[in-house]
């Protein structure tokens, strides 16, 4: 068998990966195998998948043909292109048009679920309770469990009021 | 100066997921879950300057050792560590390939049990796992949470109302939640229906990986499942969806161990004793080989077929069998050949008493 990489040499190594969840065989000889270390990566680059997931492509140019920029650690879209990681918490909004058909192709939803931070603010956790809640909420309901639903809505009710009270104090 | 006496330590100690003790540990060699979190008031770990990296890497060592439930722990700073050592963290599957290839000021805390580690600098700010023998995710879940819990109240999380934990690269965020599970589906292969549980998984948003994690290859039947995303769901729902499918896919492996044995009895019967006296008389051994005949050798203890050796000693030989292991454990740094020499000899001599039933 001759090497999948070089397409010389006898492939002496044979390994199997794991692409897309199927099994794929990879024969390679022994330098080649070297070369990539005993850590052979999957062929297609990860990265430039991730950014091309975003209708936005690798280009990262706004409406007005400027460059897409985050103003805080000044990392350019084209640079998430090709390393698929982000700069700096800010870079979720200067990047938000772009990123939000990303989220949507590679994540369930846009919003988030679970836990939080015991220092987030109020609101903020009242948000997320209420989410949380809200959904809940149509499980009994389609799962007919209403004195649980019953529950439910009485503490949507109760973070409801809060929030308003806190919107007046704002004010 | 490099930390030799804890290395050490770690080196002849057993960590817990090896132990074998955990629920369906015939089928899953360990239940892993990690949480992604930065601190908030530093850009990501690719572009923080090494100064600010420095003092990040200080913040998360003080708030870590402060942790009662920490209180004994490893604290590893990179810039004391040898390649090797790296390997060794590795191999232990204690860091990722990324974190210990990656450069610029890195640390690793780790209980002594090897039941918590945290990764700081790695692609994330922190990398928080629980590594539990077994299928263990609810608990691993359980153990996880209280160490982030506990974090949270002496450091700053980077958190977005509506996307929840910001992280590095946008697949993790949310929850920054990923379990996995390590599974050995001996049977699976030999009947070659793996790839259809390969699958479904990807129908159920789970993906499925090699024994060291993305990017490695599938060797000595080793598979690790893992829910895909992240954002959307609760953690305990990601959980317990990945709990469910494993159930499943222990049922289906023990369905095909139990029809080799009762339909295929002698073939199967042959490849285990073939790999017992390869594993007993080899004088040259890769830790490819290796791999796969212990995990014959895995199956063989599983179906009843071999005696005189525990599920401790031989998963510990899955570990000790691999290069920075095996340097380690003798002490001499080891070319290629060399190693393969010492690998047969640490086998010969750790399955000298297994007898076949």
């Amino acid at each position: 068998m001759i090497c999948n990489a070089c397409g010389q040499n006898e492939a002496t190594i044979h390994l199997t990966e794991i692409m897309n969840n199927q099994m794929v065989e990879v024969h390679l000889c022994e330098s080649c195998a070297e070369q990539k270390g005993s850590d052979f990566k999957t062929h297609f680059d990860f990265n430039k998948l991730l950014a091309s997931l975003s209708d936005i492509g690798v280009t990262g140019r706004d409406e007005a043909g400027e460059k897409l920029t985050c103003k805080t650690c000044s990392m350019s879209y084209e640079d998430f292109g090709r390393t698929g990681r982000l700069g700096c918490a800010d870079c979720y909004r200067f990047f938000e048009r772009v990123l939000t058909p990303l989220l949507k192709r590679v994540q369930r939803e846009l919003r988030h679920v679970g836990k939080v931070p015991a220092k987030a603010t109020g609101e903020m956790k009242w948000s997320v309770e209420l989410r949380d809640l809200h959904e809940r909420l149509k499980k009994c309901i389609a799962a007919e469990t209403f004195e649980e639903a019953a529950q439910i809505r009485d503490r949507i009710h109760q973070l409801e009021e809060r929030v308003k009270k806190s919107d007046k104090k704002q004010k | 100066m490099e930390p030799t006496k804890e290395l050490n330590e770690l080196l002849t100690s057993t960590c817990e997921w090896l132990r074998g003790t955990g629920p369906e540990n015939d089928i899953v060699l360990s239940s892993r879950i990690r949480l992604a979190r930065n601190l908030s008031g530093y850009a990501f770990s690719e572009r923080l300057e090494e100064a600010r990296q420095r003092q990040l890497l200080d913040e998360v060592e003080k708030a870590v050792v402060s942790l009662p439930m920490l209180k004994d722990s490893y604290f590893f700073d990179y810039k004391n560590l040898k390649d090797l050592d790296m390997q060794f963290l590795l191999e232990r599957h204690l860091i990722s390939r990324e974190h210990a290839a990656d450069q610029g000021e890195r640390g690793l805390a780790v209980s002594r049990n090897e039941v918590i580690s945290i990764m700081v600098l790695e692609e994330d700010h922190l990398r928080v796992q629980v590594l539990q023998s077994g299928l263990n995710l609810i608990e691993a879940w359980r153990l996880v949470d209280k160490v982030d819990s506990a974090l949270d109240k002496r450091l700053s999380y980077s958190f977005h109302e509506s996307l929840g934990y910001l992280t590095a690269c946008p697949t993790n965020v949310g929850t920054g939640l990923r379990a996995s599970c390590m599974v050995h589906l001996a049977g699976l292969m030999m009947t070659k229906q793996v790839n259809k549980i390969l699958q479904a998984l990807s129908k159920l948003n789970l993906t499925a990986r090699g024994f060291f994690g993305e990017g490695t290859q599938a060797s000595g039947n080793f598979f690790q499942f893992s829910n895909q995303m992240t954002l959307g769901q609760a953690e305990e729902e990601i959980v317990d969806g990945l709990d469910r499918v494993m159930r499943q896919v222990i049922e289906h492996e023990k369905e095909a161990r139990s029809h080799l044995v009762e339909k295929r009895r002698a073939k199967l019967e042959d490849q285990i004793w073939r790999a017992v006296g390869a594993l007993k008389s080899a004088r040259l051994m890769s830790s490819a080989e290796t791999l796969g005949l212990l995990s014959l050798m895995r199956l063989g203890v599983d179906v009843g077929f071999i005696k005189n050796l525990s599920k401790k000693n031989l998963n510990a030989l899955f570990l000790y069998m691999q290069p920075a292991h095996l340097q380690k454990l003798s002490s001499v740094t080891l070319k290629t050949a060399e190693r393969d020499y010492k690998r047969a000899e640490l086998l010969r001599t750790r399955l000298k008493d297994v007898e076949l039933v």
